[in-house]
This record gives C-alpha cells, structure tokens and sequence, in this order.
C-alpha cells in the first residue's frame, strides 16, 4: 500500500509528464488559453492514461514479451512478440480513445459537448503512449502500473490547468511584441519546471 | 474533401518539372517561415527531450524525416481509398509500422544512441509533425509533392533541434559531438547545469522563437 502511495506521489510530482519528460507538449501548449478548457482536457488525459496503462500492461506480459504465450501450450514457449510492441499499444490507445468518445456521447451528452473535440486528440498526445512506454521499462505490477497511469495523468492535468492560469493573466503584462505568444509560453514552461525541481529533494 | 483533392489532381494535370519552383518552396519553407517546431508547434516532446548532446539530436532528426517522407508518400498512395471516418487509425497503422522499420535498424547499426533515445523513438510515432503532415498535406496532394514535403519538414525540425542541442552541448557540457572543445583549446570551462535541465531546453527554445520572430517580423497577440 506504502509502495503505491509512493509511485503514486512519484509518477505526479518528481516525474511529471511534462515537467521532467516534456510528454504532450503539443496539445499542452495549443489548449493552454483558457482554465476551462484545460480542466476538460486533462480529465479526459487521467481517464485516457488511467485505462490504457493497464491494458497494455497486460498485453505487454500475457501475448508480447518472450515466452509470455506460454499459458496457450508448449508450442508457444519460445515465441517472441516484442518487436510489435508500438503497433499494438498505438492501436489499443486509438480504439480506447475512440471507445471512450462513444461511450460519453451516449450516457453524458453534456459531458461530451465540454470534451468532444478534445477527446480524438488524446489518441496522439505523446504522454499516453509515453506512460505505456515507460511502464514497460520499469518492473511495475499490475496494481502498481495502474497507479502510475492515473498518476501520470494528474501530473499532466496539474501542469496544463497552472499553465493555462499564467497564461489567463499574461494578457495584463507587456511583452515585447517578437515574444508574444508561443516564445514567452516557452520561457513560462521553463520558469515553471524549474519550480518542479524542488520535488526532486523528496527521497520517497 | 474529395472534390478539394479531385480539383487540385485536374490543375495539376500539366506536366510539371520535378524541381518546379512550387516544389522548391516545399522545402525551403518549412526551414524558416513555416518551421514544424517555432512557427506550426509541432513535435516540440521530443525536440526538448533528446537535445542534450548533439549525436542523439542527429540521429532523432534523420529517424523523423524518414518517417515522414515514407509515411507521407504512403498515405497519399493511399488517400483516395481511405474512408475519413477511420484515417486516423490508418494513418498512425502505416506511421507505426515505419517507426518500427527505424527503431530495428537503430537497434541493429547504433545501439548505443538507440539506448540513450529510449522511448523517443517510439514516441515519433505520435509526433505530431508526422500526424500534423499527413492530415494536412498527404491527404490532399500527390505522392511526390508529399515526399518534397515530408523532407522539408524533417529538415525544419532538424535544423531547430541541431541549433538546441549545439548550445545546450557546447555551453552546457563543453563538447561537441562527445568531442571535448574547451580542453583540446586548453581552456577551463565549468559547464553551466542549467543549459542541460529540461528548464534550460524551454527557455531556451522560447530565445530562439523570439529571435526569428525579431527577424522575419512575425506577431502573434497574446
């Protein structure tokens, strides 16, 4: 229980999606405008990361790694599957994604009307296929893994939701005007991973 | 979608030279006015993540054009038969397979820089600069426009990426290419850590924006 707690606090704060991995950057940076729009994105992120890591934690050690088919017989033993590893997990992503897009429209219309254009994004957001990415290089349970997609997830939620709070009164300021825009989002981003850094002094 | 891509196949019709003028601006103008990463915002992930030192940015920007000349090609093969309402999975189906092709040979020839890349390579899959080209190109042009393109947006987000992992190398670990500059000119430099934090990349990133943007006087409001 302590050990998920830690990946858990870990996989939020010291390892954030985008402040130690720059993971998602693209929609990060384009759907940052407004508070609003940034909490809806990034709910459906945690929900996105929350069910896919499993899944594909289960396919990563049930069908692709060596001698993972062995449950079918001894036929299977010796056969390795890892190299279809990327096509498998962008194919389980883009199906839950979609998946989840027709399941909000049918049991919470108003939910989908505030996501609906998000939520086929989500399928090329880099944090997804990069939390299922990570998870196969760590030796993670299936417990453990689930945690640390819905970790990750909040971690990505928390920096989009901050940005989009700078940037909401960044109109008030006087930026020089070459700067306006994507290059003082930049240095913002910076700015803000440095302030990430000081998670890293936890030991957890 | 269909009658945009019919009309555009009838006015290209005449027989047109490979180079063509129109061709050319497909590379040229992803190298500084319509620049993949400063101008469209696209693939930034990884130009941040794999710039710390200069053979790993190298080697990160030839996997990427690759991947998006063929897939780019590919897919406009292909753009008349695919139905709209399943082109995303078809188009990350045919990206993947692509990606897998590099991530094989980089294992195979550099298994080092493979190693240090992790899961970068991977992640090119759902670069944006392949998804963001293909749906806004490949899908409605020929296949060798397509290729011109791919090209030139590979080389965009190369030469940004390249720039990015010069400094951050050279201010930040005193090397270039792994090779020890300030030492071999017998110079003590103490390496500036900041330049190699992911903080550093950013703000980084945003100087060069600023600076291009001084130069060839693009605005954005807020």
């Amino acid at each position: 229980m302590e050990n998920l707690v830690n990946i858990g606090i870990r996989s939020i704060f010291i390892d954030n999606m985008i402040f130690a991995y720059f993971l998602g950057m693209c929609s990060f940076l384009a759907i940052s405008k407004k508070v609003k729009t940034a909490i809806g994105l990034g709910v459906a992120v945690i929900f996105v990361i929350g069910i896919t890591v499993p899944i594909n934690w289960l396919i990563q050690n049930y069908v692709l790694v060596p001698g993972a088919l062995a449950w079918l017989g001894d036929d299977f033993k010796n056969i390795d599957l890892s190299f279809l590893q990327f096509i498998v997990f962008i194919s389980v992503i883009a199906a839950i994604t979609q998946l989840t897009e027709m399941a909000v429209e049918k049991f919470s219309p108003a939910l989908y009307g505030t996501l609906g254009i998000f939520l086929p994004l989500i399928a090329v957001n880099c944090s997804v296929l990069g939390a299922a990415l990570f998870m196969v290089g760590r030796p993670y349970n299936l417990a453990e893994a689930t945690v640390f997609g819905i970790g990750s997830g909040t971690g990505w939620m928390l920096a989009i939701v901050a940005l989009a709070g700078v940037r909401e009164k960044m109109k008030y300021s006087n930026v020089p005007a070459p700067l306006r825009g994507l290059g003082i989002t930049f240095i913002l981003v910076g700015l803000m991973s440095l302030g990430f850094l000081s998670f890293l002094g936890f030991s957890i | 979608m269909s009658t945009a891509a019919a009309e555009l196949e009838v006015v290209e019709k005449k027989a047109e030279p490979l180079f063509s003028k129109k061709n050319k601006t497909l590379i040229t103008n992803p190298l500084d006015i319509d620049n993949p990463i400063t101008v469209q915002i696209l693939g930034v992930c990884s130009a941040l993540a794999v710039t710390t030192q200069m053979k790993p940015a190298f080697v990160m920007s030839l996997g990427l054009m690759i991947v998006t000349a063929s897939s780019n090609v590919v897919i406009s093969m292909m753009r008349n038969s695919i139905p709209s309402r399943i082109r995303i999975i078809v188009q990350l189906a045919v990206v993947s397979l692509w990606v897998i092709l590099v991530d094989q040979l980089l294992k195979a020839y550099v298994y080092d820089v493979s190693k240090q890349l992790s899961v970068f390579v991977g992640l090119i899959i759902t670069n944006c600069i392949v998804m963001g080209r293909l749906e806004a190109f490949a899908m409605a042009n020929k296949p060798w426009p397509s290729f011109l393109d791919g090209i030139g947006n590979g080389l965009g987000y190369g030469v940004i990426l390249m720039l990015v992992a010069f400094v951050r190398e050279l201010f930040g670990g005193g090397s270039l290419f792994g090779y020890k500059v300030f030492d071999a000119l017998g110079i003590h430099y103490q390496g500036n850590g900041l330049l190699l934090l992911p903080a550093g990349a950013c703000i980084l990133v945003g100087v060069i924006i600023w600076v291009q943007r001084t130069l060839n006087g693009h605005r954005e409001s807020h």
